[in-house]
């Protein structure tokens, strides 16, 4: 993490992606940018790849076929990780059981030793303070709700100060309330450190309220890639479909 | 089989090269080193005390029988330091720490925790394994080196107790001193120097390959305990065979 470079945010480019698990192919030749700077939402149906594709962008997995390139460097090269900044924040937000939430947001600088331990703490409590998790430092994760897990997830991401950050289903398992909490935080962020934004998301009103543009993906592949405007507007019967699936209680009944 | 093999070996040379960085992780060093020596100190007690006591109670009465009464002492000496000090702690350590290693790592595996320190840039291997392996292997040679007095204590008892044995604490250990050489302490601490690397790497590859939820962690418990006991009961004969040979 040493050789930073200066500019807050970076370009994605993912050429030709294709994973298959077993008889299963879940990419299937995925192109897409994303410019610096960006919020780019992937949605899509349960089980269409949304997940897999952000675990491929983020170098937890490696593609069968395809490259996905930062600043025009490809992501398994040995030195990106250590040249770009990037974060991720989990649908489960994968916070360290073991560890308090002060330890947990902090972890990224004291194992890579950046700051001194007071640093540390007082860079701790001014993350936690921007997701609205004041005076919580020192308690056991276990002990909080899916929200705030999701915030402390969130504040984690922060403190890497990311170039690139990617967030996996982040309104999922939360109420509407708290859904337009973290959407508001994901656009502070953006607005703030200029990070290159990625987000995984079934969520219709986070897509359409921050994204700057949508990738529809089904089985796979990509069904359309466009402005929020452009994809409400879409001919396409499946991405119709899924943007105003609503639920018909007339046509349940006998 | 042979794939698992080979990713421990993976994984042991990895933990190997990144023992330089021990010193970064010192405070999870400690944390282990409290969970594997304190806490397992009173279960080795007793486990020794008891084998040691068998194992007179087994062969006492035989060799009084036949007149062998003065290598009693000796004989049990050379068997707990040589053999069953060594392989019980080692598999008392499997089932107690191995155990737990895997089921700890299984878990921060399947409820993503390791993705979340790989995205951060940080090595499972320097994070998880590395504090792991130091740990175990301070901690259980030191158990050991704990474990072969008292196991010789326990045959004392036993033989000055038990009627059909009667041979005095003075006889015991008079015996003892002339047959067991500090070589022979030290060959079975070598050996469980060896244990504690295996133990580790093996439920350390468990946790960290582990697929699916509870059940899958619970298979890696499993297969790290089970696999653990094996390499320790095979590692032993090779490291007999090796250390007659060089002697």
């Amino acid at each position: 993490m040493m050789n930073v470079d200066a500019r807050q945010n970076v370009r994605v480019e993912v050429r030709g992606l294709r994973k298959r698990f077993g008889e299963n192919e879940v990419l299937n030749g995925i192109s897409f940018n994303v410019e610096p700077g960006e919020i780019f939402i992937i949605m899509g149906p349960s089980g269409s790849g949304k997940s897999v594709l952000l675990r491929q962008i983020i170098g937890l997995e490696e593609p069968d076929a395809g490259e996905i390139l930062i600043e025009n460097e490809p992501i398994h090269s040995s030195d990106v990780l250590q040249k770009y900044r990037m974060a991720m924040v989990f649908q489960s937000s994968a916070l360290l059981k073991s560890l308090t939430v002060g330890e947990n947001v902090g972890l990224y600088l004291s194992e890579h030793q950046l700051k001194t331990p007071e640093e540390i703490d007082r860079i701790v409590r001014e993350k936690l303070e921007l997701v609205g998790l004041k005076g919580i430092k020192d308690r056991s994760t276990s002990e909080l709700s899916g929200g705030m897990q999701k915030r402390v997830a969130l504040a984690r991401a922060l403190v890497i100060e990311p170039q690139l950050i990617l967030y996996d289903e982040p309104t999922s398992e939360l109420d509407p309330f708290m859904s337009v909490v973290i959407a508001e935080e994901i656009l502070k962020l953006r607005n703030r450190i200029h990070a290159t934004s990625i987000i995984v998301s079934h969520d219709r009103d986070l897509a359409f309220g921050i994204g700057d543009r949508i990738a529809m993906l089904s089985d796979g592949k990509i069904m359309q890639i466009g402005t929020p405007k452009e994809i409400k507007e879409s001919r396409d019967p499946q991405i119709q479909r899924f943007i105003h699936a609503e639920l018909n209680a007339n046509s349940t009944k006998p | 089989m042979f794939r698992n093999l080979g990713q421990l070996v993976i994984l042991f040379w990895q933990t190997l090269w990144s023992l330089p960085l021990t010193w970064r992780q010192r405070r999870k060093v400690f944390d282990q080193l409290f969970e594997i020596g304190n806490a397992s100190l009173l279960m080795v007690c007793v486990l020794s005390l008891f084998i040691g006591g068998v194992l007179a109670l087994q062969t006492g009465p035989v060799l009084v029988e036949r007149g062998a009464s003065s290598v009693l002492g000796g004989m049990i000496g050379l068997a707990f330091c040589k053999e069953l000090g060594p392989v019980m702690m080692a598999i008392l350590i499997a089932g107690r720490i191995g155990s737990a290693m895997a089921a700890e790592i299984g878990s921060m595996r399947v409820y993503n925790e390791i993705d979340a320190l790989r995205t951060m840039n940080i090595s499972p291997i320097h994070y998880l394994v590395l504090p792991r392996m130091v740990a175990i292997a301070i901690a259980l040679p030191s158990l050991v080196i704990f474990a072969i007095p008292v196991g010789w204590l326990g045959g004392a008892m036993v033989s000055a107790l038990n009627g059909r044995i009667s041979i005095g604490f003075e006889a015991f250990f008079g015996d003892l001193r002339t047959m067991v050489e500090v070589g022979d302490v030290f060959n079975g601490v070598f050996k469980s120097f060896v244990f504690a690397l295996a133990i580790c790497t093996i439920s350390c590859q468990q946790g960290l390959i582990t697929i699916g939820g509870p059940r899958g962690i619970g298979r890696s418990v499993t297969k790290a305990v089970v696999n653990s006991i094996v390499g320790i009961v095979i590692l032993d004969y090779i490291l007999t065979r090796t250390l007659l040979y060089i002697k």
